[in-house]
């Protein structure tokens, strides 16, 4: 009897997994007596995706890149007769005591998984997967064997610090909040994952979402609030799915609800849909959004540990940060410090992204280097191009180079190159990748995404945005570099929320370590990057053009010349670089140089 | 998108708000899933139960990005702009989309089969670039393969096999 795990994350479905679990759904229930097949969340592997694992014969054995054909094959050779496939799609394997192999073991094997302990190992679905795995004990704990402050101490001692960008030490946000007297107080749980390039959170409510609502229901304990909200990005259904699943469930256990396991502690929660701002990622815009109304930031003091949702004291943290606390509070405050760095102790997940060979989501303890990340996890870049800059924080974050890539990833090292650590989104970048264009989508991003209460942030960001599409343009002029980085100041020094205050970031960083890109930019009318298409020009390559005529049909100013079956050529004169023959051509044989 | 806050139809949320604070995104959003859109009969209808002035409605729903005050075409295209994607060519995704159904960014199509839409980011980065059409994703996207897929969803559309703006 072995047990078949399909991998059913965003990621994997959107890989094509459900057909493979359909196809195994056929084969189970015709074979009954061999199998057992379930589902899990996302492992992290999102590279190898759809993932096939088979649990049996004292170990776990991961395919990888499964078809509904190889899951047949799977099925016949090891699901019934126990004979493991060992080629290139056996991507992981675990003995019982331990020992890996496959291909891709290095990604899992220098990882240390706290947060993502469940993911990919249980099926989200199921309340007791999470109980035999060891959930609920932590809550268990808090409630039977703890006093509200001992919770905190343990929370302070442990020196988690929160894992939502700002690094906010979790056990004296609590305090804070348990300080307060109200009528009412409210946890609330933000994963309006906003950052593109972030998918940490998505995963951890798809793979295990008990871990987040145990860490919120101890969190309502420590600091004596009755009601949670957890606000979800509405472009997230699997993981809202999933996350009311995993309420009804703990509902009918007796972990939400009137008198806790009998404490006499009294906790419930509900989920609130986000409607799609990214400012809402901001607590007071948040909470605003919570309350029906626009989600523009307030302004602070009174801060929301006094004055929160609908002005009761409130304790807001990331879903990292709570899935968390379940595993501090069971393993205790000295085991989570013995991980990861002094100041920064614990580990942290980082989805990573963009043009790393492995693109997936890592979990490392704090002070792993950016090196280790990028290619001893992630395997380095794709194509086996030039590493340029990581970006990581997102719109608020900024780009480190690959020269510094030895920095630690902790929440002293990284600011100190002026990016963030935020919410833990990588994205990698090669040697293709224009920074001035890079920090031109970021603003581009930011600016719409400015509530527009404050001025400076509202018109300071359109200002930047048109100096940076000027320059991408070939338009710029040298005053421009002055201009941008003048207006970076003053957008950080007169905006009320961090969206304001960070939105220079990506500008600052890039003006810092690309400088030399900007001026080639301004000067030379180059994009040395070959990226933004007014400073490029559009080449068909010979090795690859078959002589189809279908760039040349598609040209709308007829600059493409050829014969079918020859070679065509594109003439630079008439070119107006509108990307028609990129998008037209079958054999990617046209390039911009 | 299949969660149970969602089974309650749009009246049924009408019918049962109490007056409780915070529920006005909500009735919004079930708006939006029963009509495809938010018309402006719904905005009347909740400002009279809720007594929220209209004025004040609309400005919630023009703040956040999910709301839409047009009708919706049948197939509702998402292309993730998100950072991963861009550095993997969501640009040229974006530019064969706009091509393929002939409409821009914002844009429903004539035949009112495609809706075309940009997303921040979908979350799944790690198979950029990336869209969404309704509720199915599509990764690892190339113009070519992108064609196809579009292709596909048109034949469908006029097939009238499937398919229904949500």
């Amino acid at each position: 009897m072995r047990t078949i795990v399909v991998g059913m994350g965003t990621c994997g479905l959107s890989a094509g997994a459900q057909a493979v679990y359909d196809k195994l759904k056929e084969l189970a229930e015709a074979n009954p007596e061999d199998c057992e097949l379930t589902i899990s969340g996302c492992i992290g592997m999102c590279f190898r995706e759809p993932l096939v694992e088979i649990r049996g014969d004292g170990r776990r054995v991961f395919y990888g890149e499964v078809s509904p054909e190889s899951a047949e094959n799977i099925f016949s050779e090891h699901v019934q007769a126990g004979r493991p496939i060992d080629d290139e799609h056996l991507i992981y394997g675990v003995e019982n005591d331990g020992k890996t192999f496959g291909t891709e073991a290095n990604f899992l094997d220098l990882q240390n998984r706290i947060v993502l302990r469940n993911c990919g190992t249980i099926n989200p679905d199921i309340i007791d997967d999470y109980e035999n795995a060891g959930g609920y004990t932590g809550l268990k704990k808090a409630l039977t064997e703890m006093t509200p402050a001992e919770i905190i101490q343990t929370m302070k001692d442990s020196g988690l610090r929160g894992r939502g960008g700002a690094g906010f030490p979790t056990g004296l946000k609590w305090s804070f909040a348990a300080a307060n007297d109200g009528e009412k107080k409210f946890v609330v749980c933000n994963a309006d994952e906003g950052d593109p390039g972030a998918f940490m959170d998505r995963s951890v409510l798809e793979g295990d979402p008990h871990a987040v609502v145990e860490g919120m229901i101890i969190c309502g304990k420590a600091i004596n609030a009755g009601f949670g909200y957890i606000y979800c990005r509405a472009e997230y259904p699997l993981a809202i799915q999933r996350l009311e699943k995993a309420i009804a469930a703990a509902r009918e256990k007796g972990y939400l609800g009137k008198n806790i396991m009998g404490s006499g502690f009294d906790f419930e929660m509900k989920i609130k849909q986000g409607a799609g701002a990214f400012v809402c990622g901001e607590e007071t815009a948040l909470f605003a959004s919570i309350e029906g109304e626009r989600g523009m930031p307030r302004i602070r003091p009174p801060f929301p540990a006094e004055k929160g949702l609908w002005q009761y004291p409130t304790n807001n943290n990331n879903v990292e940060t709570f899935a968390n606390v379940p595993w501090i509070i069971a393993n205790g405050a000295d085991a989570y410090k013995s991980v990861g760095t002094e100041k920064s102790p614990g580990t942290k997940v980082f989805a990573l992204a963009g043009k790393v060979a492995k693109g997936g989501l890592a979990e490392v303890p704090m002070g792993t280097t950016i090196e280790q990340l990028v290619f001893n996890i992630g395997g380095g870049i794709k194509q086996s191009k030039q590493f340029k800059a990581v970006q990581m924080g997102g719109p608020s974050g900024g780009c480190i180079p690959a020269d510094q890539k030895n920095t630690p990833v902790d929440f002293e090292s990284i600011p100190k190159t002026g990016a963030i650590m935020g919410s833990g989104g990588m994205v990698v970048m090669d040697e293709d990748t224009c920074m001035v264009e890079i920090a031109r989508f970021f603003l581009d991003f930011t600016q719409s995404e400015s509530c527009g209460k404050c001025t400076f942030c509202r018109i300071g960001t359109l200002r930047m945005l048109e100096i940076l599409k000027r320059v991408t343009r070939g338009e710029g002029v040298p005053e421009d570099i002055k201009k941008l980085e003048k207006l970076s100041v003053q957008i950080k020094e007169a905006s009320l929320c961090g969206l304001g205050q960070t939105a220079p970031n990506p500008v600052q960083t890039t003006l810092r370590y690309y400088l030399d890109e900007y001026k080639a930019h301004i000067e030379q009318k180059k994009c040395p990057a070959g990226e933004c298409e007014a400073l490029v020009d559009f080449i068909i390559l010979e090795d690859k053009c078959v002589g189809c005529t279908l760039c040349a049909r598609n040209c709308p100013v007829d600059a493409i010349s050829g014969k079918v079956k020859e070679i065509h050529k594109i003439d630079q004169d008439k070119c107006v670089k509108c990307g028609k023959c990129i998008t037209s051509c079958n054999f990617n044989a046209v390039v911009k140089r | 998108m299949k969660t149970a806050a969602k089974k309650e139809s749009f009246s049924y949320r009408l019918w049962r708000y109490d007056g409780a604070p915070g529920e006005l995104i909500p009735l919004l959003q079930s708006a939006q899933e029963h009509f495809g859109y938010i018309p402006r009969r719904a905005i009347t209808y909740i400002s009279g139960v809720t007594g929220i002035p209209e004025s004040d409605i609309y400005g919630v729903i023009t703040f956040y990005s999910q709301f839409r005050l047009k009708p919706m075409g049948k197939f509702v295209v998402r292309a993730c702009a998100g950072t991963a994607c861009h550095v993997s060519g969501a640009k040229s995704i974006i530019d064969t989309i706009t091509d393929e159904i002939g409409v821009e960014v914002g844009d429903t199509s004539e035949d009112g089969l495609f809706t075309f839409l940009t997303v921040a980011c979908i979350g799944c980065c790690s198979l950029a670039p990336v869209i969404m059409v309704n509720d199915d994703t599509h990764g690892r996207l190339t113009p070519a393969s992108l064609r196809k897929i579009l292709k596909e969803y048109r034949r469908k559309g006029i097939a009238g096999s499937e398919g229904g703006a949500k």
